[in-house]
Order: structure tokens, then C-alpha cells, then sequence
């Protein structure tokens, strides 16, 4: 099964980051060389996939239309659903990306006394929105590692997500529901037989690494403390290209960065490119107004095709007697 | 129609996948849920490669030596001429949201007809010839060989998919199975692998001008039995023209509404309503398609087929075009008519005589849909209407996919449908509007021979309307798609026996108060309108419209 699998391999990178740094200089190897190396596979697999995308035309223009089309002024036209101009498609975009509104509709089908039943169903919505959301503001929080001196905002992100105050350092709760929710994620794909069917390694694999990822930090941060001044130290010296090799910072570190460093590299390569490909799926992000604006397919060609000529030649008499008129007696 | 399972039988769906990788399980080609191979005469009428005598039961489907590199020439080409094909074969996480939502995969529980996983039928493949991951990782990165089993497990998957959309509403990132099923039969195409029920209609609108194969003169006398109905019920004597030169308006309708009821009394509606607003308006018998069979098999056959509707308006001169009730009529004039033969230049932007108002939403392809028309009409007081005639209709409307998934129109039926009936009733917000159901046979699957399939597809639709017949006495199912009007009478005989089936403009014929018109005693059935007086005692022979 594709989760055994996906697990050993997120074992295994941490075994190898765990084991690695005890040899004499592969500090600087996984402290340095693999995150650059990583970053640049990173950005350059993510342009060229981006690029990839770009190349390939959108010949007709096939939103999905999600609610009422603009036709008759009295008529109520639903604007995001069913957008007809470039601001509008702006709007059902932003509602797709930050809300994930498609996800929203979400239910779940039965049967139930040989009827088919919907039920609401917005725990996949909540969850998968939870996990996102989280994600990024713990990315965010974590440029506090790479700026100096921190800016304000980041600094109110932090105190913002560590509102509770419980425990010393501050328990900052995005970390928390990082995990909780990819935790729930993934017993989903476990549990519901559909789900399960369809799950592949790739689709374990992504999700075991970035919660291996957030426990690691929140190892870090909690439990098996790290010097926080090297940690920052060496941070910066990486941004600044004036790589320094970290002493003194923990295993459990290098455990952090390592797996960080394989989503990077994996990233480009996999569904995780769905971040940007949702900005390029052409059934959310086209206006449903081709009617009223012709779109021009760079590729149209001509085609054969059956001319009336042709047709009224073997026709002409039958339309005759039926008092059709034609073109040639 | 075969009737050995029972709808108590049929509904026996376990929706528990298999432990079993579907990778494992070859595809198992069950009597009932396919239909009949083309003959090779269809496909060489219109050009199609590799025509020859095959049934999808046969151990060997006498595929074309090179048919590999054919397909895999045929993806490459289509993963760069597409980008929505490019992007949904990458991004697609497996979330499961759209697992569910489809017709096919609720009335059968086959694990192939989630849409997630009828993707993955051909995303395999991708990932195997045309990433880096598939290549090195095998079967881990979700790769597989393309054998013959694969070619006939996209058959029988692509022609379990109506392309009717909901799937990608649904989807978080707006995945439309229903264009990965339109690449995956244009694929299936190149190796002569077509329906006969899809390959029939196709050659007969391209050298005919609609799917019936109805040529000119047919055309003419099938309308004329309609008028004598019409002349029947209401004493008017009407008479259009075709292929008139210099009408105002070109009237495009699939041809199915000529042939067979219900979809013939939309028709009366039409030519009814057309008559008494004294429209200058043309019929054409080269043009008699607005639905496009090609659709259901290329990109290229759809294009070749459309081109008539725009070369006839050039050749007669009208100034517009309006369009009959159809559903992938619709998605094909809304999403791709002008991109492929456009620009409509030659023609002026629309607007209606009557009410004086401009159709703005269409002034690029100059195609206007007959429910914006009417709709128009009734807000504007032109027309006048007795819907106690439809008293005895419990309506409720079902949306075509199509027409609510490719376009959006979902508010004018309804508007026209309020004002001719006064028993309206909605289904359940769950099967209505963008949440539609499908027929069960759309996309050129209302064969005779997969009756199976529709039924199980159409399941969904069937329970939505079962419940209104149960809550509010429902008995009429109102549309505006000509397929939905042919499958959805034997899809309710099954599902909701009782419950009858019409196009929206044969309500409103109905209620219409045409002037001159007798004393109406029957409706467009030509059944006696239930509790109106027959003052003349004249025996009426209860013909069918049309032959």
C-alpha cells in the first residue's frame, strides 16, 4: 500500500539527516549545500512546470458555470459563479484560492432506503482550509528567521497566534493545526474506502513529509530545544549567500531543514504544483462571455466541410417538389 | 425497452470501494452499460480513420498496427494544443470531492466512474510516457503501460461519462472530466473506435444537415403534420418558410424535435409562438442541426459540422440567428460556435423586433437562445396567456447539464414557465441549477442497447423527481434540452412512473391566447383539456405528430 511505502521513504530521509550530521563535515553538506541545492530545484522545476503550463494555449474558452449567466438587465446575474467580465472572474478566483468555494459546495451522497440522499459535508472544506491556512502563516512566521532586524508584522502574526499564552515558549496554535489538520487528512484517505481507492504514494508522501515537518519543529520549539541565536545566525548567512556552517545547533535541526530541502525538490515534480495550477485551470479562471467577445484560437484551422452547394446538388429536385427554393433551377 | 431489473433491484448500489488496486482489475464489459461499435460505413462517410467491423464484446478489436503511436502522438499533441488538458493531468491532488457527485458512479457504485479515478484512466498513462517521475518510479509514481486492456478500459469509461460537468463544480481547482473524456474519445477516434449511435447521427448531419438524416422534403412535410395538429387545436392556419432569403432571422432547433414526442409538441410551441408574433423568420434544411454529434467525437467533426449554421446565415443574409431549446446545442453555440467559424460579421447584433431590446450578452455570435427571446416577450407584455389550460400540470424544470454548466440559463425557463403554469414546483437544491443531474444519456449515450446505463445513470434524476411526484403531485417535467425530451419519458416510466415529460415552449403554447384562435378543447397532445367544454362534438383521431 502506497502509505507504507510513503512512510518508510519520510523515515528514511530523517533517519539520513539524523545520521548524516554526525560525520565530520556533512554539517556543511546538509546545513548548506542540499537547502541551495534544494531552493534552486525548487524555483527553477516550478518555472519551467509554470512555463510548461504557459506553452499549452487555451483554444476555447470553457469556464464552468456555477450560477446564473448574464443575459436580460432584469434578470439577476450571478457575478461569481458565473462571471462574465475580467474583474468578476478576479473575484470568483480570489473566492477559489483563499476561501476554496468549489470545496465548500462539498456533499456527501448516500443511499438511504434505496433513495439517493445529499448530506452537507464541510469537514473535507474545513480541514483542507485549515491546513493551508496554517501552512502559510507558519511559513510566514518563519521569515522572521531570514530578516533582521524582524518586522512588525511578523512579530503581530506571532502574537497573534500564540493568543492562548499557554506554556513557555507561547504555544503558537497554527503549528498545532498544521498537524491536526493534515493529520485528519490523512486518516481521511485512510479511513474512506473511496478516498483510499484512489490514493496513490504521491499522495501519502507529500502529506506524512509536511506533518514530519511541523512535528519537527514543534520538537524544536517545545520539547528538544535548539540555540535559537546559531539557528538565526546560520539563517541569515544563507540568505545573504555568506554561508556560515552552523555549530552547535542540534540534530533535530538538521532533521527540519532536510525534510524541508525534500519538499522543496519533490515539490515542482508533483501534485503540490495544484498551488499554481489553480491560478491556470481555464474552467475557473475564464469569463463566460463568449457571446458577447469572440475568442480566437490560436491554432484554428480550416476544416472540411459539406457546402450547400453540395448539399443542394444532391437535393435540387426533392427541395423543388417540396417548394423549397434553391439557388441554381 | 428491456426491463429485467427491477428500480428496487437497480438502487442495490454498494458505494465500499474494493480493497483491490484498480490497477489490478481489468475492465469487465458488462451487457446493458455499452453500446454497439460504429460501422465502418458511418466513419467513412465523414473521413474517420480506421473504419472497419468491430463490437466492443470481441476479444480482438482489430486495432491499427501503429495504434500506440498513434495515441501517444495523439496525447503529446493534445498536452500541447490544450491547456485545461496540460494542467488537469498534473494537478489533481485525489481529494475524492468530485467521487461522488456523478451520475454514473451513484447509480452504479463502479469505483471507474469516480471522476477522480475515470482521470486517472488516462493520467497513468501520462505519467508514464510523459513525466520524469512516471519513467524512473513506475507503478509508484501512479505509471502504467498502455496495453490494449487500457485502450478498452478508456472505452468503456469514456462512454460512461455524459460530460455533463458536475464533477467540476465540485472540484476545488475546476478539473472537468468532461474535457478529459472529450480528448480521451477524440483519442479513442484516431483508432476507429466509435458508437454506432454516435457514428449514425454524425454522418447524417454532415451530408444531410441533422442527425435524422431528415433530408429537405422531409423536413417540410414533418413540420406540415405539425401544422395540421396545430390548425386542430387552435384554427389557425400557419405557414412558415425555409430557406427563405432575406428573413430577419435564421430559427436553428435540434433536429429531434421534428421527429418523435414529446419533442414534437416544442416544436408546435415554437412555430406557434413565432406565428403570432408575425416574426420574419426562416427555417433552414441545410441548417436543421443545432445539436452537434460531432461534439461527442472531435473537436474538428464538431467544428465541421457547426460551420452550416453561420454559412447559412451568410448565404440567406439574416441579420441574426435563434436558437431552438437543446442542451449541448447550447454549450457548443455558447463556448465554441464563433471561435471556430467566426467571426459573425455579416451579421447584425441581435435584436428583437418586438420588444426592441438588445440581446448585448450575444452581440459577438449573433445567437440568440429562445428562452431569452420569450423571456423578454413576457416581461414586455407581449404576449398574452390562459395558463389555466396547464391547470392540470404539477410542473417542476429539470436543468439540462449543458445549458446550466456551459452557459448558465437557468432563470429564464423558469421565469417563462412561471408564467404560462400555475403549479410550479422546485426539486431539491441538491439535483437543480449547477447541482444538476444528468439525464443519464447524454453525450450521444441514448442508445437502446446500454439501457442499463442510462438507467442507473439516470438514477440520481429519478429519486429528485420521485420526491416532488411524492410531496407535491408533480407530473409534468419540464426542459429545455431535445436528448432530455427523448431519454427522460422512458427515465421516468422507470423512476417516477406518472410523471410526463414536455419542452418549455409547449407549456407556453398552450396557455398562448394566439389571435383568431378557436375555442382551445385540446392541447398540444392533442388531449382534451381537462375541464373545458367541447362545444362542437367532433371525434377526434388521436394521430401522432409526425413520422
Amino acid at each position: 500500500m502506497g502509505i507504507f511505502f510513503s512512510f518508510s521513504v519520510v523515515v528514511a530521509l530523517t533517519v539520513i539527516a539524523f545520521a548524516g550530521v554526525w560525520i565530520p563535515g556533512m554539517q556543511y553538506f546538509f546545513g548548506v549545500v542540499i537547502p541551495y541545492l534544494a531552493v534552486l530545484v525548487f524555483l527553477v522545476g516550478v518555472v519551467l512546470k509554470v512555463a510548461k503550463w504557459g506553452r499549452s494555449p487555451v483554444p476555447f474558452r470553457i469556464p464552468t458555470t456555477c450560477g446564473q449567466q448574464q443575459s436580460l438587465p432584469w434578470i439577476k446575474h450571478s457575478k461569481y459563479d458565473n462571471p462574465q467580465t475580467t474583474g468578476q472572474v478576479i473575484i470568483r478566483m480570489v473566492l477559489e484560492v483563499f476561501l476554496f468555494r468549489s470545496l465548500f459546495r462539498n456533499l456527501r451522497t448516500e443511499m438511504n432506503d434505496g433513495r439517493v440522499t445529499y448530506g452537507s459535508d464541510k469537514i473535507l472544506w474545513l480541514a483542507g482550509l485549515l491546513f493551508h491556512i496554517s501552512f502559510f502563516i507558519v511559513l510566514i512566521r518563519h521569515l522572521r528567521f531570514f530578516i533582521e532586524p524582524v518586522p512588525s508584522f511578523i512579530n503581530m502574526i506571532d502574537a497573534l497566534d500564540g493568543f492562548v499564552q499557554v506554556g513557555v515558549p507561547h504555544l503558537l496554535l497554527t503549528g498545532v493545526l498544521l498537524v491536526a489538520a493534515g493529520g485528519y487528512l490523512l486518516f481521511r484517505r485512510i479511513n474512506n474506502s473511496q478516498v483510499r481507492h484512489i490514493s496513490l504514494p504521491a499522495d501519502y508522501f507529500p502529506l506524512l513529509l509536511i506533518i514530519g515537518i511541523a512535528l519537527s519543529g514543534i520538537i524544536m520549539r517545545y520539547f528538544v530545544k535548539v540555540d535559537i541565536v546559531s539557528v538565526k545566525a546560520f539563517t541569515l548567512g544563507l540568505v545573504s549567500l555568506r554561508p556560515r556552517t552552523p555549530a552547535g545547533i542540534g540534530a533535530i535541526f538538521y532533521i527540519h531543514l532536510f525534510l524541508i530541502s525534500a519538499l522543496l525538490v519533490y515539490f515542482p515534480f508533483s501534485k503540490l504544483m495544484h498551488m499554481g495550477g489553480v491560478f491556470l485551470s481555464p474552467t475557473r479562471n475564464l469569463a463566460n462571455n463568449n457571446r458577447e467577445v469572440r475568442h480566437v484560437n490560436p491554432w484554428n484551422y480550416d476544416v472540411k466541410v459539406h457546402s450547400y452547394a453540395a448539399y443542394e446538388d444532391e437535393f435540387r429536385e426533392k427541395m423543388k417538389e417540396a417548394g423549397i427554393p434553391v439557388e441554381k433551377e | 425497452m428491456a426491463k429485467e431489473t427491477t428500480p428496487e433491484e437497480l438502487v442495490n448500489v454498494d458505494y465500499e470501494a474494493p480493497k483491490k488496486d484498480w490497477t489490478e482489475t481489468p475492465v469487465e464489459f458488462r451487457e446493458g452499460m455499452y453500446c454497439y461499435g460504429s460501422r465502418p460505413v458511418y466513419l467513412q462517410e465523414v473521413g474517420f480513420p480506421n473504419p472497419r467491423e468491430w463490437s466492443p464484446a470481441d476479444e480482438d478489436w482489430k486495432l491499427p498496427e501503429n495504434w500506440k503511436e498513434i495515441v501517444l502522438t495523439a496525447m503529446e499533441e493534445r498536452l500541447s494544443k490544450y491547456r485545461s488538458f496540460r494542467v488537469f493531468m498534473d494537478i489533481c491532488v485525489r481529494c475524492g470531492a468530485c467521487a461522488d457527485k456523478c451520475h454514473f458512479y451513484i447509480g452504479s457504485g463502479d469505483p471507474k466512474n469516480m471522476p477522480v479515478l475515470r482521470a486517472e484512466l488516462i493520467r497513468s498513462i501520462y505519467r508514464k510516457y510523459f513525466t520524469i517521475g512516471g519513467k524512473l518510479l513506475g507503478k509508484r509514481a501512479g505509471a502504467r503501460e498502455l496495453t490494449e486492456d487500457v485502450i478498452k478500459e478508456w472505452w468503456y469509461y469514456f462512454y460512461q461519462c455524459t460530460e455533463c460537468r458536475r464533477c467540476s463544480v465540485f472540484c476545488p481547482y475546476g478539473i472537468d472530466q468532461a474535457e478529459i473524456t472529450m480528448i480521451g474519445r477524440e483519442i479513442l477516434n484516431l483508432l476507429g473506435l466509435q458508437t454506432d449511435w454516435i457514428g449514425g447521427p454524425v454522418a447524417n448531419c454532415y451530408k444531410k444537415g441533422n442527425h435524422l438524416g431528415l433530408e429537405p422534403h422531409a423536413i417540410t412535410s414533418n413540420i406540415e403534420y405539425l401544422l395540421d395538429d396545430i390548425e386542430e387545436i387552435t384554427g389557425i392556419t400557419i405557414e412558415p418558410s425555409f430557406n427563405r432569403k432575406g428573413a430577419e432571422i435564421l430559427f436553428v432547433t435540434p433536429s429531434g424535435d421534428l421527429f418523435g414526442d414529446p419533442g414534437t409538441y416544442t416544436a408546435m410551441g415554437y412555430l406557434m409562438l413565432l406565428h403570432e408574433l408575425g416574426l420574419d423568420y426562416t427555417w433552414s434544411t441545410y441548417a436543421s442541426e443545432g445539436g452537434n454529434f460531432g461534439f461527442f467525437t472531435s473537436m474538428e467533426m464538431a467544428k465541421r459540422l457547426n460551420y452550416k449554421i453561420y454559412a447559412e446565415a451568410k448565404r440567406l443574409g439574416v441579420k441574426w440567428i435563434l436558437g431552438g431549446e437543446c442542451g449541448h446545442m447550447w454549450r457548443v453555440l455558447n463556448q465554441y460556435m464563433d471561435t471556430w467559424n467566426g467571426p459573425a460579421d455579416f451579421m447584425e447584433e441581435p435584436v428583437s423586433p418586438i420588444t426592441g431590446t438588445k440581446f448585448e450578452n450575444a452581440k459577438s455570435t449573433k445567437m440568440v437562445h429562445i428562452c431569452e427571446f420569450t423571456a423578454d416577450l413576457i416581461k414586455h407584455n407581449k404576449l398574452k396567456f390562459d395558463p389555466s389550460r396547464n391547470d392540470h400540470l404539477n410542473v417542476t424544470f429539470h436543468d439540462s447539464c449543458n445549458t446550466a454548466r456551459g452557459m448558465g440559463i437557468f432563470d429564464e425557463p423558469r421565469f417563462i414557465i412561471k408564467n404560462v403554469c400555475n403549479n410550479f414546483f422546485e426539486m431539491s437544491s441538491d439535483a437543480t441549477r449547477e447541482k444538476t443531474f444528468c439525464c443519464g444519456s447524454g453525450s450521444g449515450l441514448n442508445a437502446g442497447e446500454n439501457i442499463e446505463l442510462r438507467m442507473r445513470g439516470g438514477m440520481p434524476r429519478g429519486h429528485a423527481v420521485k420526491r416532488v411526484q411524492e410531496k407535491y403531485g408533480v407530473n409534468m417535467l419540464a426542459n429545455i434540452c431535445a436528448i432530455d425530451r427523448a431519454v427522460l419519458p422512458p427515465l421516468m416510466d422507470y423512476w417516477a412512473p406518472g410523471v410526463d415529460v414536455c419542452g418549455t415552449h409547449e407549456l407556453l403554447a398552450n396557455a398562448l391566447v394566439m389571435k383568431g384562435e378557436i375555442k382551445r378543447t385540446q392541447d398540444l397532445r392533442l388531449e382534451d383539456l381537462p375541464g373545458v367544454e367541447d362545444d362542437d362534438d367532433d371525434d377526434d383521431n388521436n394521430e401522432e405528430g409526425g413520422e
